[in-house]
Formats: C-alpha cells, structure tokens, sequence
C-alpha cells in the first residue's frame, strides 16, 4: 500500500498556479455529471422493473401489470431522451474541459468508452423498438425487445465505470516521455477499481429507481388512490429495492475496504484522518481544520475494525501525503461528510427494507402504518441524494488528481477560452431541461387519468397529438 | 492499423452525415413549416418519422467522439482545443434539440408545444451548421497538430462557412427527400407533394453552394480543392448524378430507391472530403500514422468495431426494417 501512487510527483505540481479554467471547468463537469447521472438509473434498472411488469401482465393475464409497464415505458423514453444528450454533453467536456486527459491518456483510457458505445447503440436500438412496439408487435416477441434494453444497461454501466475506476487506480499501459506507448487493453478495463466500483454503481442505480418509482406510487396511495394498480406501482420496485440494498451494504463495505487497502489518500479523506495510527476511532460528522475534526462523534477504534477486523489496524493519514499533492481542508471535509450521508441514507433505506420485509413476511402484506408510506416517499429523494454523494466521495476524493499519479488535475484542464460563459450557458439550459422534464413528467399522469385506459396517451414516443386533432375534425 | 482505424472512424462520420444529418433536416422542415394549424401535416409526419429512430443515429456522433479520442487522442485534443467554440455550442444544441423534441409532444398547450417545437427545430439548423464549420476548419487546415489554433478563425473562414451551408443544405436536401418517400408509402399525395416541392428546391441551392464551393476552396484551402478535383472527382460526379437521379425520379421510383439516392448522394460528399484528406488527419501537416494510438489500442478498437458490425448493424436494420413495416407507428 503505497502511499504514493507510481509515478514520480511532476516537478512543477508545488509552484504551479491553477489555471483560470480550473474552477469553472470542474464546477461544470460536476454539474453536468451530476445532472446525468439523476437519469442513469432510469435507462438502466427502472427499463428493468418495467419488463417485471410487463412479464407479470403477459404470464397472468393481469391487465393493471401490463398498463403499468405500458407506462413505465413512456416514462423512460423521455428520461432517456434526456439522458441520452445530456450524455452526450459529458463526451464533448471531455475533449472541450479536460483536453490534456485525452490528448495523453486518450489511447488507453478511451476503450472501456469504445465498449460503452457499443452498449449505448444497442440500448437507443431496443429502447425504440420497445416503446414503439406496444401496439403492433405480438406480446411475448415485444417484451423480449425490452430484455436488450436491461443488458445493455447494464453492460453500457459497467464500461463507464470501469473508465472511472481507471482514474483511480490507473493501469494497463506504458508511459515513454509524456506519452502512452504501449496499451494492454483488458488491464486497462479490469483495472484494480474496476469490479467494486462498478457493482457499487450498477446496484445503486437499481436502488435509485426502485425507491423513486416506489415513492411515486406511495405518495398516490397515501393520497387516498388505494387500488391494485397502485399497489402493484408500489410492490414491484421496492421488492427490487428492498433486495438490492443489503447487498448494496455488502458490497460498499466491500469497496471501502478496497480503498482503504489501495488509494490510501482517499481514505483518509473520508476518514478525516491526520495523522497515521492504530486504533483510529471512526468519526461521524463533524468538519476538518486544522488537522482535526471538530464537532464529530467518535466511535473509539470504529475505523480500525472496519478496516482490518481488529483495533491495531494502522490507518493511514492525511500527513503522509506530500504537501503539494495533499486535499485542502474544504475538500477533505466534503469527502468526509459525502462518504458519511451515503452511508447514513444507505442504512435508513436498510431499514426501510427491513420494515417492508417484516410486513410482507407476517402478514403477506405491505406494513399497515401510513408513516411506512411516508417514508417510502421519501426514500427515492434520498436515494438519488446518497447516488450524488457517492460520486462526491470518488470524485472529489480523487482530487488533486485526475489520473492518480499520473496527471493532476491542474495539467489535465484546458488552458483555452472563458469557460465562465460556457458554464453559465450550460447551467441556464439544464436548469430548463430539468424543469421542463419535471413539468412533463407531472403532466404524464393527468394525461392517463383524463384518458380513462390510456396507456395510449400522447408521449414522444406516442401517436401525435396534432394527429388526432385532425381525425376529431374530420370525423 | 492505423489506415483501419481512420476508415472506421471515418465510416461512423459517414454514417452520422447521413442519418443523423437526416434527422436534423427534418427540423429545418419543421421550423419551416408554418403555423400550427397549416404544419400539422408535415409536422405530424415528420415526428412519426423520426421519433423512433433518432437516438440511434444520434449513437453515431457518441462512436465517432469515442473513436477519434481513443483512436488519435492527440488529434482529437486538438480539435477540442482550436474549435471549442463551435463545438461547445454543438453540445449545447444537442441537448435542446433533443429534449425539445422529446417534450414536444407531451406538452398540451399549443402555446406551450410552440415553445418546445421552435426549440427543437431552431437547434437542429444551428447544430449541423456547427459541426459544418468544425468540418471546414479541420479540412482547410486550420488546426495545428499540437492544438490551440486560433479560437475565431479557425471557424469563421471561407470553408468554415461553407461547410457550414452546405451542412445544412444536404441535411434539408436529404430529409425532404427522405420525407417525399415516407409520405409516399404512407399514400399521403399532399404531403408527398409538400415535401417534393421542397427536396426540388434544396436541390437547386445545394447545386449552387456547391459550385460556389469550388471557387472558395480554390483561393481558401488549395489541397483540399486539388485533391477533390483528382482523387475525389469520381465521388464528387457521382454525388451529382445521385442527386439528379433524385430530382428525376423523384414521384417515380420505389421510397427505398429514392433514399438510396439521396442517401449516397449525401455520403459521396462526405466520402469525397475523406479521400482528398488520405493520408492526413489534420489538415496536411498531422499524418494519420503519426496522431494514432498504439497498436494494442487500435486492435481494441477494430474488435468494438467487429462487435458493432456483428451487434449493432443487425439491430438497426431490425429497427429500421419494423419503421418502414409500420410496426412502430403507433398510431
């Protein structure tokens, strides 16, 4: 475990002044990332919940299932319609806000994109033929158009990912006077991150959806809309969600550990850590200045045991990273705070799990308590909320670095134009986009409802609206 | 290796030229297309016609950005850092454009459905422009192979902007087109006429952007004039003859035929400018053999494109085939 990654420190990291990019640059692309990555789940499990339905409908006849998934399906396509181009976005700041990562490390670090992209044409591909072919292909042929959807979703989710868990523990190529000379392709894929990072991210999207979708179908009951179809609405994504979670717990204590063990800087910025020692309490809460934490609770040896089973586990510390390579205070305590909201909302959602279970398992039934509803109303809210500050915890933990011991982040930002302009533009847009989406979302339902059976009713991927108006004329 | 690469690349370019730049002149069309009440028609035809497919030809810019950075990273830095202008609004566009269009049709008040419709239709002209001056900046050689060209001039020049025109021209050209054949399968005479009238039209300024072209690529980017002028020339008659064919048949020929045409009538253009570019990447002074990855990575690439060949081609055909069936016409 060493405390220095690789590479030798760049010479010039302790005198370097940030670029003026530098600011705007990462505030844009922790925006836009942020935005993006609200809509991942939806393209990746909620497709998944929706094919639950439509299965269920198909095997049982049940009507109510099959309108859900109908739905469900309508839904999607305009998340992922957004989903689709506020991705696109990220590909362009690639090039246009990170210019040196690419030029430099483009050749290796760009294959697990390679691989995404051909998940991403496979998922647009099936996504249209789903949502499209409600009305004219048979049933069971239709339902299994949606199954490349779900794969693909998952496939697209893990090359991602593996690109990001590339930055964190770099591999798989040889680096000759600045430049990459020789790439070992499946290396650079399966790095050491790799597999925690990826299952991390791949059951958080199935939580994300499941609690939001759940939430939607609580809120609808508790306003008094107590019918099977809700019921159903509100069942199939917490099962999903309910499952998830434990393992999700299982395997973020999983992922810590492998933090802990391989990017010792990260870690102790989650843990706050000054100074290197055995018996490390774990902290929770509280802000770290001058090297301490002030205002937290302890938990005397917590974060030893956690780490390596036992008390006299040496933990690494923030004074053991070089001074100009070291995180400000600031960073270090939104590392810290983010690391302890997604694991603090991770247990709530556990225990949310386990009341649903304990209803379901005496009683065959959801838990009669109204405040059960409530909290299952909440949950997506926190959910996504846990989902952002787990990228906090990876992103900004990484930082000074944007490919751990190879590139900081100061080297790998353009040195090109005002990006304040660029930002600002992209932020009034996507504030926009995201009402509007929210707006359209909120319609969809007063739309169904003013329909009577609607599944049919007008959404991007639905008859035209404009169409109909002219048979009403005709007619 | 290397020559692979760039024709894979290449092949994803030619690919978004056509289908996604279909997709964009669509919007043209829709902007275009008059009050709500006098563009129902063409309007509803055109959202039926590019809902289901135009996240998947969107997936082709997604392939080219991922081939260009991971295939020639430092050509790829470079254009990034030259024409980030033109580019960072192309992104911007993209996403008003797609999510305008996504909306468009939940939206219940006209007033409300304007809005989004003018979004969506205003972005798909600018957006292809855009890419169009990005084109023409890259072509006439105005990004340096170490990046950092000037931010202006590189984009506001002589070929800039007519990449720039006829961008939008080809893509309106092909999409009427494109939409003349889908309202003839439909048998919808009115539309057929609407959209013919139109590709008639496209037509003519297209031919005459692009003759105007060659007087401002002789004085503006001389090695990509002489290398259209030779090596090029045969793509660049058969991108007329196409065109012409199209004119001609236009109320004729099968819609697949009539597509065809406009398709290969688009794509030798495009074909055109990657001949007269061989062997650079950049405008004469980045040879494709210089700005590529290692090989390993090249190979990395050659088995995503095999994969997409084997994967993603049958899948789109299925796509496509199920449209034209009428299975995805939900109406």
């Amino acid at each position: 475990m060493a405390m220095l990654p690789p590479a030798a420190l760049p010479a010039a990291a302790v005198v370097a002044q940030d670029p003026a990019q530098m600011l705007p640059a990462r505030e844009q692309m922790a925006f836009t990332l942020g935005f993006h990555i609200i809509l991942v789940p939806f393209g990746v499990a909620f497709t998944f919940l929706m094919l639950i339905a439509n299965a269920r409908g198909l095997r049982r006849g049940d009507a109510e299932a099959l309108l859900l998934a109908r739905r469900w399906s309508q839904v999607a396509a305009v998340l992922f319609a957004v989903g689709a181009v506020s991705g696109t976005v990220l590909s362009f700041e690639l090039g246009l806000l990170w210019p040196r990562l690419m030029g430099t490390y483009g050749a290796a670090y760009g294959i697990p994109f390679a691989v995404e992209g051909l998940f991403f044409f496979l998922e647009a591909i099936f996504v249209a033929i789903y949502v499209y072919g409600w009305r004219r292909m048979r049933p069971w042929p239709h339902f299994w158009t949606g199954v490349p959807v779900v794969l693909s979703g998952i496939g697209g989710t893990l090359s991602v990912v593996a690109a990001n868990a590339w930055m964190n523990q770099p591999g798989g190529f040889t680096l000759h006077d600045g430049r990459v000379t020789q790439v070992r392709p499946l290396a650079v894929v399966f790095n050491r991150a790799f597999w925690y990072e990826a299952i991390h991210m791949l059951l958080a999207a199935y939580m994300v959806a499941g609690f939001i979708i759940a939430g939607v179908y609580a809120a609808g009951i508790l306003r008094g809309r107590r019918d099977d179809y809700h019921r159903l609405g509100l069942v199939i994504p917490l099962t999903v969600a309910a499952l998830t979670t434990p393992l999700q717990i299982f395997v973020g204590d999983v992922a810590a550990r492998e933090v802990y063990h391989y990017e010792p800087a990260k870690f102790a910025a989650i843990e706050a850590l000054a100074r290197s020692g055995t018996h490390v309490p774990e902290v929770l809460g509280g802000y770290y200045a001058d090297g301490q934490v002030h205002w937290g609770i302890d938990i005397p040896s917590g974060a030893s045991i956690l780490s390596g089973y036992k008390p006299s586990t040496r933990i690494t510390g923030l004074e053991a990273i070089p001074a100009a390579v070291r995180p400000s205070d600031r960073l270090v305590t939104v590392v810290h705070l983010a690391f302890d909201v997604m694991v603090g909302i991770g247990f709530a959602l556990l225990a949310l799990s386990a009341w649903y279970a304990l209803g379901w398992w005496r009683r065959h039934d959801l838990p009669r308590s109204r405040w059960f509803l409530r909290a299952t109303t909440v949950s997506g809210i926190l959910a996504v909320v846990a989902l952002e500050a787990g990228w906090v915890v990876t992103e900004v933990g990484r930082q000074p670095w944007t490919v751990v011991g190879y590139l900081l982040t100061r080297d790998a930002v353009t040195t090109s134009g005002n990006l304040w302009l660029f930002f600002a533009a992209t932020l009034v847009l996507y504030v926009a986009v995201g009402a509007a989406t929210f707006y359209v979302l909120r319609l969809l339902p007063r739309r169904w409802r003013a329909g009577g059976n609607a599944g049919s009713a007008d959404v991007p991927y639905g008859p035209s609206r404009a169409h109909d108006d002219v048979i009403q004329e005709q007619s | 290796m290397s020559t692979f690469a760039a024709v894979v690349l290449f092949a994803g370019v030619l690919a978004y030229a056509v289908l996604g730049g279909a997709d964009y002149g669509a919007g043209l069309w829709d902007l275009t297309a008059g009050g709500a009440r006098r563009g129902q028609g063409p309007r509803h035809l055109l959202d039926q016609t590019l809902a289901p497919v135009w996240e998947a030809n969107h997936v082709w810019l997604i392939f080219c950005l991922v081939m260009l950075w991971t295939g020639f990273p430092q050509a790829f830095a470079a254009i990034m850092t030259t024409l980030y202008i033109p580019l960072g609004l192309t992104a911007l566009g993209i996403v008003v454009r797609g999510s305008g269009f996504a909306f468009r049709k939940v939206v219940l008040h006209t007033q409300q459905q304007r809005a989004v419709g003018a979004a969506f239709a205003t972005s798909s002209v600018i957006t292809p422009f855009f890419l169009g001056t990005v084109t023409g900046g890259i072509a006439s050689g105005r990004v340096p192979a170490d990046g950092h060209g000037d931010p202006i001039t590189s984009w506001i020049n002589p070929t800039s902007l007519l990449g720039g025109v006829l961008a939008v021209a080809v893509c309106a050209f092909v999409a009427a087109v494109f939409l003349t054949a889908e309202a003839r399968r439909l048998a919808e005479p009115e539309l057929q006429r609407w959209f013919g009238r139109r590709a008639q039209g496209c037509a003519v300024v297209t031919g005459a952007v692009a003759v105007a072209g060659v007087w401002i690529l002789r004085s503006d980017a001389h090695r990509l004039f002489h290398g259209l002028l030779t090596r090029g020339l045969p793509l660049v008659v058969v991108s007329a003859a196409c065109g012409l064919a199209c004119l001609a048949l236009l109320h004729r020929a099968a819609p697949r035929l009539l597509q065809a045409l406009a398709a290969s009538a688009a794509g030798t253009v495009v074909l055109g400018w990657g001949v007269a570019q061989y062997p650079y990447l950049l405008g004469s002074h980045l040879r494709i053999t210089q700005a590529a990855a290692p090989d390993t990575t090249l190979w990395a690439l050659a088995i995503v494109a095999g994969a997409a060949l084997l994967l993603v081609v049958p899948a789109m055909a299925l796509l496509f085939a199920l449209q034209q069936r009428g299975d995805l016409d939900s109406t």
